[in-house]
């Protein structure tokens, strides 16, 4: 059998979403495309293959019923769970700002914003330590009138993967928010809505999948957050101990525990985002 | 018959390059057409009363004797209905309809009855519950019109409302239109590049070019006597400008004799299918005669359309028998002759 002497029609939706000319382009793969694709491929795949390969297998049941992997791992998906719902919370806002009000400095601020993408977790950790820490700008006054302390504390855990993931939300949902059509905003503005009516009811509707990719990628990125949490929040296991930092401690003294616990980041990850993409697909 | 004025606008929007200003009233219930070519402005003007554009310094509007024009869109007493619709794609018919009322503070159930009502009488109460994307272009053009509807706007504007119908559609949502138009007791303006849609749907219409008025009156005396090449063309007239004496009018060396009796600047308009070629030089009055060469033939309706350069360039409109007896072909010299009675002439 080959491609093609099928002879069952492509469905009427993957007949509407091909692109003019896609099926007309033929001809050979150039290798000089391919053979870099399969590298790069094989350099992605492959350190996830090794994962599973060099996994305990024998001795997983027993591992993963250890309280302090279940420990590490409900703080983890806690704290980046908490840290997705604080970023949806001032990112979309920050988003919308960026996107629809022309304010001067408006290139700076999106520049700013997105510093934190670039800037190496651990220096986002230290920065975030002289502005909240006990003696911080921010943190001594919130010491000296809330009793408020935030470094090495689990709010501080949140604090340091909203502060990384962030950027990857707003990003996302100002692109969704230009790419969105302003003329749906104008026609509920004729409609007698204000702004704030016409974005919850309008323009957030039809941005949806946009703000949903956001929070996934913001999500996935607060899970793996390692730098900024171990140098604003430390190490201390129930606490502030997520995921990363577990396997990180976990491979100086015991690999296998390593393995095992990168095992389970892997797939919560996984299934996250298996999940999330039948979503996508179903939601119109 | 004399309705008050509802709205009594001036509309100056300034953009590099581009200048809009026109004087624009309407009575209640009455429906003026704004027509033009591409850019001219008619959109804008469209934006500009809904409060979509900013009025550049002297804009002013005022409905029903209250200015308007210092309100955000959202605080005018105005219905849109856009080219394309846009109604919004993940709420029902009935909650796009629903969705004025309920930013004007009616509850959700009150909002969805008024919307109810509004859809039964588009007839489209069995589309209630179905999704935008489930609708047809006509069942979209209903649901915008009685969504715009249902604010209750003392101003009706409708842009472009049948530019996205097919051919057969068209014919049926324009009586529709017309209907609806004619039981909403505010001001209507709506824009066209349409001649048919404005002559059908409207009581006046309003030509502009180039952001400003260049001719307004009933459709009828527009279609009559077109004053710009644009409208010309529009209404399917040969149109030229020349110089009455008396009972003829001279345009470019050639002679009218026309119905009228006029003096000084003068307007000659007649139909392409009141012009009559010849091969040779017919006998009689030289008057409304001038020879002529063929630029161009093309298919008109059941006739062929012959274009004519010359001392003045024209339309003609003859039948296929005619373009083989005559052999009328681009090149060919021949003489064309249009009747007295069938020229019109009035004032420049």
């Amino acid at each position: 059998m080959t491609l093609s002497t099928r002879s069952t029609p492509p469905t009427a939706q993957g007949e509407a979403r091909r692109r003019p000319g896609r099926s007309g382009v033929s001809g050979r793969v150039p290798w000089m495309l391919l053979v870099p694709a399969v590298v790069g491929m094989a350099f992605l795949v492959l350190p996830l293959a090794g994962l599973l390969a060099r996994a305990p297998w024998a001795t997983l049941a027993r591992r993963l019923a250890e309280p302090q992997v279940l420990e590490a791992l409900r703080l983890s998906l806690l704290t980046a769970t908490a840290a997705t719902a604080v970023c949806l919370l001032l990112g979309v806002p920050l988003a919308w700002l960026l996107a629809r009000v022309d304010f001067p400095g408006r290139r700076l601020v999106r520049a700013l914003v997105t510093v934190p993408l670039v800037l190496p977790p651990v220096v986002g950790g230290v920065a975030l330590l002289l502005v909240l820490g006990r003696r911080g700008l921010i943190g001594q006054w919130l010491d000296d009138a809330f009793g408020v302390t935030l470094p090495f504390t689990t709010a501080g855990v949140v604090v340091a993967e909203a502060f990384v993931a962030m950027p990857f939300l707003v990003i996302s949902v100002e692109g969704a928010l230009r790419a969105a059509d302003r003329r749906f905003e104008e026609a509920a503005a004729t409609l007698g809505a204000s702004r704030w009516t016409a974005f919850r009811r309008v323009t957030l509707p039809l941005i949806a999948p946009g703000v949903v990719a956001g929070g996934v990628l913001c999500w996935a990125r607060a899970l793996g957050e390692f730098g900024a949490t171990i140098t604003f929040a430390g190490n201390f296991p129930g606490r502030t101990q997520t995921m990363p930092l577990a396997v990180y401690l976990a491979l100086e003294t015991e690999p296998e525990a390593a393995i095992v616990l990168s095992l389970v980041l892997l797939a919560v990850s996984v299934i996250i985002l298996a999940c999330l993409r039948d979503k996508w697909v179903n939601s119109p | 018959m004399t309705r008050p004025t509802a709205l009594d606008a001036r509309l100056v929007v300034a953009r590099p390059g581009f200048t809009l200003d026109l004087d624009l009233q309407v009575a209640a219930g009455e429906v003026v057409a704004l027509l033009g070519p591409n850019g001219a402005g008619k959109t804008t003007a469209l934006r500009a009363l809904a409060g979509l554009t900013p009025l550049a310094e002297g804009g002013r509007i005022s409905l029903d004797g209250h200015p308007t024009h210092t309100l955000p869109a959202e605080r005018r007493p105005v219905g849109m209905v856009f080219q394309d619709y846009l109604l919004f794609p993940h709420l029902s018919a009935l909650d796009n309809v629903a969705f004025g009322p309920r930013c004007q503070g009616a509850g959700r159930a009150e909002a969805r009855r008024a919307a109810a009502t509004w859809l039964e009488r588009v007839g489209l109460t069995d589309h209630a519950s179905a999704k935008p994307r489930h609708l047809s272009g006509g069942q979209a053009q209903r649901v915008a019109l009685a969504r715009a509807l249902a604010v209750r706007p003392r101003l009706l504007l409708l842009d472009e409302p049948l530019a996205a119908l097919d051919a057969h559609t068209r014919l049926e949502i324009r009586s529709q239109l017309r209907r609806h138009l004619s039981d909403f007791d505010g001001a209507t303006v709506l824009v066209t590049h349409d001649p048919l849609d404005a002559m059908v749907l409207a009581d006046r219409l309003v030509v502009i070019e180039n952001g400003s008025v260049v001719q307004q009156g009933t459709p009828g005396e527009v279609g009559r006597r077109p004053r710009t090449d644009y409208v010309a063309r529009l209404v399917g007239l040969n149109l030229y400008r020349g110089h009455a004496d008396g009972p003829r009018v001279t345009v470019e060396g050639v002679q009218f004799s026309v119905a009228e009796r006029l003096d000084g600047p003068a307007f000659v308009a007649f139909a392409p299918s009141a012009v009559a070629l010849y091969r040779s030089r017919p006998d009689g009055s030289p008057r409304n005669l001038w020879e002529a060469v063929i630029d161009g033939v093309e298919r008109h309706g059941d006739n062929i359309r012959i274009h004519l350069d010359g001392p003045i360039s024209a339309f003609a409109d003859v039948t296929p028998a005619a373009v083989a007896d005559l052999d009328l072909a681009p090149g060919r010299r021949v003489w064309a002759s249009v009747k007295a009675t069938e020229t019109h002439a009035y004032p420049a």
